[in-house]
């Protein structure tokens, strides 16, 4: 008897609730992002390459500018196998303390940035990790590490497995090397892959980010190549350091609100919320309080559940101040022109950065830059080059806000053909930039950003405003083909009404040409009268 | 040098010779503006309804004589130097006694470099513009159209000339069996015998091959003719000058829509408004409209389709600005009742109550009454 026929008969033995106990257990964030890595960004080898690319790189550039290095970054692709690449990128960044190093890269959720409110290339702490994960999974090879405080101090090299059961981190090798940088980190990470060039590839990512960073000097060397190209810097200037802020009690959710009542410090619920939010004076934490009809002297690590959602529903019932909005970072005009400029073979260049705005308690900023005309293709699509944090996203372009903006503008009126629910057509690249201390992504493995009303509305004006002034721009431009053409109308044609009057009048060849350029000088001067 | 001498080979025709003369003196008169430091002009008569009159006594659309100036500018240099290059080539072909088609002329642009023309429907207008501003017909210009004049069965005999020997052709159109005597371009010195009561004039090959197939010209005693469409205008010469030469009544047998009604039918009647200079002499004033009218529809229980958009932008400009629609009071009532009704229907409609039945009932039935056809 097979077991559907033993099912159907109503024999097979039932499971009870210990027998089910006994193969119930934790399973580990690890474990979990191994088998949905989709979720990461690892769901097809092309992405997957790029994907580790992209991890690395914004780890080196968040951690150079935090210490006040300008970065330089060498990214350096090798084919190993059919289809196995060795990723290495390093930087001249800080360099990691050795007892770090084994967390940083071998344990998915640990890193600095989940735990502040600042704008930062990274933020959950899973990116890097999760690239060595997959690599370890495809290949069995571990992450290799090599990092450097220090002139003085000496250069560790760790081989890195991750325990996905455990979400720990198993060091195979340590031990100190000799290495020419005087600081920095490299990362080498071998992988199952596909190298691609065109739209979605690394090459496109590093062009990017070499727009979005001028202050980044990039050396990358793709598979098929032996020298390293080099993407110069277009500025010594680092960006200001973006400052940490806590969070605006609008932008915290239920879950986070718990956790933080339960972390506390305080031990009044009434300090609690003015030291762990910002813009919550006593006057304010006290009306939280009332309308939560909790007493501000309580105690925050004893609220039950149902307590903590009305103080939840309280809050956005209370009128509280914006966030501040100094702690952002913007590219700026000046460094998004810089950048476009040395990336992009274009005649007109217009840049727009909007004031800070804010979003369900989170403040951001939105940035557009816009290049025409020159070597760019005029009838293809509108080149959309989409950034949060300065971070290229390449992928789920049409779930995008940002996409979202450019499609709900009539292109038409700035000089631009487009289609109907299509992007413009032209020799245009768009630079489209989010800032913020959390950009709202819609899927972790950051592709594409959430659209909030506020964050839609910001983008709307910043690309009105470049439209503008591309379209003053087309239009001076047309004007000036427009006298061209007029222009070479009379040299072009004068001659066959020439032809034509020797024809009918058999003329000589003097009389022709004595008609032509009388014609062609009456023509002229009254051209420029009407001027 | 060369020009001189084959100036001087061919006697051009007399009308040849003034076509000539008013080219050179147009030529003139623009290169005497040019060196005087002038800008030259060209004045054409405006080719459009709106520059027509409709009197019946005289019978066809006559010119009221507004005209549009073209000056030589940056933006009409274009146009000027290819208007200039077509007047060029069209002495060349009267001086020489050579035709072009309208098509080859386009060709011949291909040699102009810049001047040439893209499409042909630019050099048949630049042709058009031509042929207004000297006032003469086309073949005049030594151009003549590519398309043919029309079909012709029935009681008719053309006496037209052997091309080489000079010898008397007759053709008896009633000799043709299943199918027909073709109307040539020129249609000037052809020559007509005919016992024929009246001329039945028909927009579709499909009636005309239905008709000539049961040899329906015998039993009315008729002259066919086939228009295909809006009447060429050596087709509407044709029937002018066989209507005229034996006095017979032409009654036109056109579809039930705007299109038969204000285009075919009105052209063959009373010309043009884009060759307005020519329309006295490509016009057929003695026709008059047997069908299918509006009321046919109705009193026939004919199928029918509903009016498109075109149909009714068309119907509803000709009650408003054709000056023979305008005349016409019972044109007028039946435009009208064409757009109440939503419908037009085709001559083939009447399949519907049999194939012959056009043949047996309709046809006899509207020719018992020709004073109730529509003017």
């Amino acid at each position: 008897m097979t077991e559907t026929q033993a099912a159907a008969a109503g024999t097979r033995k039932r499971q009870t609730a210990e027998s089910m106990a006994e193969r119930q257990r934790e399973i580990s964030i690890s474990e979990f992002f191994s088998k949905n890595r989709h979720l990461l960004g690892f769901d097809n080898p092309q992405k997957a390459l790029l994907t580790a690319v992209k991890e690395a790189v914004d780890n080196s550039l968040d951690a150079c500018e935090e210490a006040g290095f300008l970065p330089s970054i060498r990214i350096a692709i090798r084919q190993v196998g059919e289809d196995r690449f060795r990723v290495s990128v390093e930087d001249n960044g800080p360099g990691i303390v050795k007892a770090q190093i084994p967390k940083i890269f071998g344990k998915l959720l640990y890193g600095s940035k989940f735990h502040t409110l600042k704008q930062a290339r990274g933020q959950q702490g899973i990116g890097i990790s999760a690239a060595g994960m997959y690599g370890l999974l495809t290949t069995g090879k571990s992450i290799v590490i090599t990092s450097r405080t220090g002139a003085g101090k000496p250069a560790h090299y760790y081989e890195i497995q991750i325990d996905t059961r455990k979400n720990t981190p198993q060091i195979i090798t340590d031990r100190i090397i000799d290495w020419e940088p005087p600081h920095g980190t490299r990362v080498e990470i071998e992988l199952i892959g596909t190298y691609k060039k065109g739209r979605h590839s690394v090459e496109d990512y590093v062009r990017q980010t070499a727009i979005a960073n001028p202050h980044c000097e990039i050396f990358y060397t793709p598979p098929d190549a032996d020298e390293p190209m080099h993407l110069v810097r277009g500025s010594d200037l680092l960006p200001p350091e973006p400052r940490e802020i806590r969070p605006h009690p609008y932008g915290v959710e239920l879950g986070v609100l718990i956790r933080m009542m339960k972390e506390t410090s305080a031990r009044q619920l009434g300090a609690a919320l003015q030291k762990d939010f910002s813009r919550v004076s006593a006057k304010i934490a006290a009306e939280i309080c009332k309308a939560a009809g909790l007493r501000p002297s309580a105690n925050p690590h004893t609220l039950q559940g149902q307590e903590t959602e009305r103080l939840y529903k309280a809050i956005n019932g209370v009128k509280i101040m914006s966030p501040a909005t100094n702690c952002l970072s913007p590219i700026g005009e000046e460094q998004i022109l810089a950048g476009l400029r040395k990336e992009i073979d274009a005649d007109f260049f217009t840049a727009i950065t909007r004031a800070p705005a804010v979003y369900r308690g989170n403040p951001f900023q939105i940035e557009v830059g816009l290049a025409y005309g020159g070597r760019l293709p005029g009838d293809e699509l509108v080149d959309l080059l989409r950034f949060a944090n300065r971070v290229p996203l390449q992928y789920q372009q049409s779930a995008c806000a940002i996409t979202k903006a450019v499609l709900g503008i009539d292109w038409r009126s700035y000089g631009l053909p487009q289609s109907k629910g299509a992007l413009p057509t032209g020799p245009v690249a768009l630079f489209v930039h989010m800032a913020s201390v959390w950009v709202p992504f819609t899927s972790e493995s950051k592709e594409s950003v959430a659209p909030y009303p506020e964050i839609l509305r910001e983008l709307r004006l910043a690309l009105q405003e470049c439209g503008r002034k591309l379209a003053t721009h087309i239009r001076a431009h047309r004007r000036a083909a427009e006298e061209e053409k007029k222009k070479s109308y009379i040299e072009k044609y004068i001659p066959h009404i020439g032809i034509a009057l020797r024809e009918i009048l058999a003329l000589s060849e003097n009389e022709e040409r004595e008609v032509v350029t009388t014609l062609v000088d009456v023509l002229e001067r009254s051209r420029s009268k009407e001027r | 040098m060369a020009k001189k001498s084959e100036t001087g080979k061919k006697p051009a025709s007399a009308s040849g010779r003034q076509v000539l003369k008013a080219i050179v003196t147009s030529a003139e008169d623009i290169r005497r503006k040019v060196l005087a430091r002038k800008k030259p002009t060209m004045k054409l008569p405006v080719r459009s309804l709106s520059n027509v009159r409709y009197q019946p006594e005289r019978g066809f659309f006559e010119m009221k004589g507004q005209k549009k100036e073209r000056t030589l500018t940056v933006n009409t240099v274009k146009t000027f130097a290819q208007t200039l290059r077509m007047v060029a080539l069209s002495k060349e072909l009267v001086e020489n006694d050579d035709i072009a088609t309208k098509r080859e002329a386009y060709y011949v642009s291909k040699n102009w470099e810049e001047a040439r023309f893209t499409e042909q429907p630019e050099s048949d207008t630049v042709m058009d513009d031509v042929e207004a501003f000297f006032g003469v017909n086309r073949e005049q210009l030594g151009f003549i159209p590519e398309e043919k004049g029309g079909d012709v069965a029935g009681r008719l005999v053309v006496i037209d000339r052997d091309r080489d020997t000079g010898q008397t052709l007759r053709i008896d159109c009633t000799r043709f069996g299943s199918g027909a005597y073709s109307i040539p371009i020129s249609v000037e010195d052809l020559e007509f015998e005919t016992q024929a009561d009246f001329i039945l004039a028909i927009e579709t090959a499909g009636m005309f091959q239905r008709l000539v197939k049961h040899n329906y010209w015998k039993q009315a005693n008729c002259v066919l003719v086939s228009m295909g469409g809006v009447p060429t205008r050596a087709c509407r010469r044709f029937i002018r000058r066989l209507a005229d030469f034996k006095r017979i009544p032409v009654y036109v047998f056109v579809d039930g829509d705007p299109y038969g009604i204000t285009n075919i039918y009105r052209t063959l009647k009373v010309g043009s408004g884009n060759a307005a200079h020519l329309n006295e002499f490509f016009c057929v004033p003695q026709a008059t409209f047997l069908g299918i009218t509006p009321q046919d529809v109705l009193d026939y229980k004919l199928p029918t389709h509903p009016l498109k958009d075109v149909d009714i932008k068309r119907a509803r400009d000709a009650i408003k600005n054709d000056p023979f629609i305008k005349h016409y009071r019972p044109w007028i009532k039946a435009m009208e009742q064409m757009l109440k009704m939503g419908v037009r229907a085709e001559q083939q409609a009447l399949a519907k109550h049999g194939l012959n039945y056009v043949i047996d009932e309709y046809l006899p039935q509207k020719l018992s009454h020709p004073e109730r056809f529509l003017p």
